[in-house]
């Protein structure tokens, strides 16, 4: 068979690392091809260089065997091209199919009716069930990925990359997008795509290509590898899925909320007469659908957003009324759903973006002036404690890194201060599976300092792997919570859908 | 490894960019004269001559350099925290009226205790009207443009109503009566070196201003959290960070920095006010800080260049029948070039990219295409 892609010896230097190091890729036509490699391996560079984006300091790219230079995303596009962004490029107020032929329909007027009916068809073809006059912001996250691939196909392109799919996705939503991508692939598309999950790979992919600090470590067949097996490669020792963790050991309650009631962002309530607590020394999961409220219940916690009734105490104190300084300053530690919204400055070096909650706090300032020196020490114990690679260590901008590095920063920025209670949203999106160990063991050794930390995660792997209780959110309303060792998958995934014990909650 | 780094690809700074501007701008200058069938170096040779070449012309150069180092500054400073501030204008009529206040009726405080009073009050009232536009942001989401442009016009009809009131002239009633040199900024310690010149006392504070704006945003708290608020609002929430109390108080240094502006303009530099006539200097200042990348050494910089513009295109109109718009008109462009300088930053890498690939053509090795990376 036939390269359709092939990347040879690609090479591409940032100022202090060399993120692509002679790195070779070559795709197969009709074949769903996968790259792995840690957080900040270079496999975002290498597509970025493949689409237009970046450009090679050296090496060849060849498209059906023959040689091309690649400029932009537009010379991309030209040879048939695609690319979902991890971050989608949409346009919320705007409709799918005028998101879909923004830019490549020419003239002033956007012809609509016949971009619509060619959206339709596609969509229908590939089973994406797409109505192409919603408004972006109405539909799902994992329908507006549809709409990225819409776009692509519009454009009639037949090799398609996929940084990170599946990250913002929920299980269900994963599950679809690994069929429609096998649709694809079977209409002759190519395709690559960047996951950190091995499941994933072992699912779609026929191979996988796995590099490693910047360097191609090998291309291996998917069927005959196991996950273990790739894992190993990837990160170049044993990696470990299970958590180690003793039996919890509860103390008192470090965070109480009682009949809490919050709006969402379309003033309905989003949480509903919610109640609970975390104990200091327990790790509670909150498990749930996306989307059931479990942003608004961490938003009225770190005080992000008002509550309409309820009381929510820190450490036997009520902070329902307390400003998010006063909050933090009690104590409290985020991680957030959105890093690069929320957790970061991203034009500010790593070392600012370390102080952001304490500048004011000695010894990072004294009487108003900053110490950088000791603000440059702390950061760099931090990034090397916690492996957050760049390439100019703590000097570099926070947006330079590469995403999974950003999470580790902003994991390691929050557990260093020792928070009483950590509010954990989402902490392993997107990291690989060895920094997933690594941050997963972190938070168990954050329990068993006797703090509380409470995890929303979408994915159930995760909850049972950390959680002491699992507390089990559907629309708004907590619908039960028990012990880890009590329940099972099973049981809590009927408790996401709103089912408890056989009946029906309302 | 060594040659490696060496053949390293050059990325373009925002110095080489700023600069991209200039020469723009003043090709832009001579094109048009060309076409209106003048000679671009005769315009040239004018405008330095107007500027420079002499010591009272050098005086006056630094005149004007003095306002537009202090609102640029302002319009920096507002910019870092997110903010736009065009109320430049508004906030040094302010300043430069309760300092004339106190030229008119304060005498006889001593000199130096008084020129700390009018410094200082001029930058209270121009902060104050800073303040206004800050607070109405931060309490009410009022653009600070909207709020800015009403405050320059509320400023204008102030000053219209004060002149006749407190500052009258008898013989002109178009404008106040003039400060008295001895109640100005001006110096003989400065005016020695420069007879005969506008120079002031405005142009140390203006150079101590560099220092103190570029100390606050680099080393302080403040500055820290200014910088965090207008980078990432969001994440500055998220941390604790009181977006409206910053908000007010980066808009408050700013009005306080044009209200300074506003002192050495109308005592030390014109001397009087004309009570209907808006100071272009306020607008100025936005061009002042976009050239200079809002760095406040970059806009000392800039000011001096535009001052240069300013202070020289009188010699045009007089010396060669030249419109003295083309000055004008340079500064325009320099605007708009530095509004869009991501287009010359591209421009550069992509013929940076251009000498590495023939450096490496030379060495057998294969570049894959000019780079477009854009910073984000
Ligand atoms: N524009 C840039 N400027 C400077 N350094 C960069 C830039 N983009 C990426 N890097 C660096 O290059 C390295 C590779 O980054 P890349 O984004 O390709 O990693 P990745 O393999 O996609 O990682 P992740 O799994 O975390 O997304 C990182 O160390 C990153 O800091
Ligand atoms: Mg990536």
């Amino acid at each position: 068979m036939s390269y359709v892609i092939e990347m040879l010896n690609i090479r591409k230097e940032f100022p202090g690392i060399v993120a692509n190091d002679d790195i070779t890729l070559q795709v197969e036509e009709g074949e769903i091809h996968a790259i792995l490699g840690e957080n900040g391996a270079g496999k975002s560079t290498l597509m970025s260089i493949l689409f237009g984006l970046y450009h090679a300091d050296r090496g060849t790219i060849k498209v059906r065997g023959k040689e091309v230079k690649i400029n932009s995303p537009n010379d991309a596009n030209d040879l048939g091209i695609g690319m979902v962004h991890q971050h989608f490029q949409l346009i919320h107020n705007y409709t799918v199919t005028e998101n879909i032929i923004l830019g490549k329909e020419g003239g002033f007027v956007l012809d609509t009716r016949q971009g619509r009916r060619k959206i339709k068809e596609l969509s229908e073809r590939y089973g994406l069930n797409i109505d192409p006059d919603s408004v972006i912001e109405n539909i799902s996250v994992g329908m507006q990925q549809r709409v990225e691939i819409l776009k692509m196909l519009y454009r009639d392109a037949d090799i398609l990359i996929f940084d990170e799919p599946t990250a913002v996705l929920t299980p269900q939503e994963i599950d679809e997008m690994m069929d429609i991508m096998r649709a694809l692939a079977k209409e002759g598309k190519s395709i690559i795509i960047i996951t950190h999950k091995l499941d994933e790979i072992k699912a779609v992919a026929q191979r996988c290509t796995v590099i490693r600090r910047g360097r191609l470590i090998g291309v291996v067949d998917v069927a005959s590898t196991s996950t273990a097996e790739m894992a190993a490669m990837m990160v170049g020792r044993q990696v470990n899925f299970k958590v180690q963790k003793a039996p919890a050991k509860p103390g008192e309650a470090v965070l109480e909320v009682k009949d809490l009631n919050v709006l969402n962002n379309k003033k309905v309530l989003g949480v509903k007469d919610f109640s609970l607590s975390v104990h200091a020394g327990e790790i509670v999961g909150i498990a749930g659908v996306d989307g059931n409220g479990q942003s608004e219940l961490v938003e009225a916690i770190t005080g992000l957003r008002p509550i309409e009734s309820g009381s929510v105490s820190l450490l036997g104190r009520d902070i329902t009324k307390l400003s998010i300084k006063e909050r933090n300053d009690l104590g409290l530690g985020h991680i957030p759903e959105d890093r690069q919204k929320r957790g970061l400055v991203l034009s500010f070096p790593l070392y600012d973006n370390f102080i952001i909650k304490d500048f004011e706090k000695r010894p990072f300032s004294h009487h108003g002036l900053l110490d950088k020196p000791q603000i440059k020490e702390y950061s760099q114990a931090i990034i090397e404690k916690y492996d957050v690679r760049s390439g100019e260590g703590v000097n570099s901008l926070a947006g330079k890194l590469s995403g999974g590095n950003q999470q580790k920063a902003i994991i390691g920025r929050e557990i260093t201060a020792q928070p009483k209670l950590l509010i954990a949203v989402q902490p392993t999106r997107g990291l690989d599976v060895g920094a997933i160990e690594f941050i997963h063991a972190q938070l168990v050794k954050h329990r068993d300092e006797g703090n509380a930390v409470l995890l929303v995660s979408f994915e159930l792997d995760e909850i049972f792997n950390l959680s002491d209780r699992i507390a089990v959110i559907n629309a708004g309303r907590l619908i039960d919570i028990v012990k880890t060792e009590d329940t099972d998958e099973y049981a809590v995934g009927l408790m996401m859908a709103g089912i408890k014990s056989g009946k029906e909650v309302g | 490894m060594a040659k490696e780094r060496l053949l390293k690809e050059h990325k373009a700074g925002s110095l080489l960019v700023s600069l991209t501007a200039v020469v723009a701008g003043i090709l832009a200058g001579c094109i048009l004269l060309l076409v209106l069938g003048r000679n671009p170096m005769e315009a040239m040779r004018l405008i330095i001559h107007g500027s420079v070449s002499d010591p009272r012309r050098i005086g006056n150069t630094i005149a004007v350099a003095t306002q537009l180092i202090l609102i640029g500054l302002s319009v920096a400073f507002g910019y870092k925290a997110g903010l736009i501030n065009i109320g430049g204008s508004g906030q040094m009529l302010v300043g430069g009226c309760v300092a004339s206040l106190w030229a008119y009726y304060g005498q006889g405080i001593p000199r130096p205790l008084y020129l700390v009073i009018i410094v200082v009050s001029g930058a209270i009232a121009g902060g104050l009207w800073g303040f206004i536009s800050g607070f109405l942001k931060a309490k009410f989401n009022v653009h600070e443009v909207v709020s800015c442009i009403m405050l320059n016009w509320t400023a204008l009809w102030i000053i219209y109503e004060t002149i006749p009131a407190f500052m009258v002239d008898p013989s002109v009633a178009s404008r106040s009566a003039s400060v008295p040199a001895a109640q100005s900024l001006r110096t003989p310690l400065l005016s020695q070196f420069f007879p005969r010149s506008y120079i002031n006392w405005g142009i140390i504070i203006a150079i101590a201003m560099v220092f103190v704006i570029a100390f606050i945003l680099n080393k302080t708290t403040l500055g820290y959290q200014l910088k965090a608020v207008g980078a990432n609002r969001f994440c500055a929430e998220y941390a604790g960070i009181k977006v409206s109390r910053n908000i007010i108080i980066s808009m408050t240094i700013a009005g306080a920095l044009s209200g300074i502006a506003g002192v050495t303009y109308y005592c030390g530099y014109s001397n009087m006010i004309y009570r209907n006539q808006m100071p272009n200097e306020g607008f100025d200042g936005i061009a002042v800080a976009l050239l200079g990348n809002c760095n406040p050494v970059g806009v000392f910089f800039a000011a001096l260049f535009f001052a240069i513009l300013k202070a020289g295109k009188g010699s045009l109109g007089a010396g060669a029948g030249i419109p003295p718009e083309i000055a004008d008109t340079i500064i325009a462009v320099i605007i708009y070039f530095s509004a869009t300088s991501v287009l010359f930053r591209r421009l550069w890498d992509r013929l940076f990219h251009g000498m590495y690939e023939k450096k490496l053509g030379k060495m057998n090795i294969k570049a894959a295409g000019p780079s477009s990376d854009v910073e984000r």
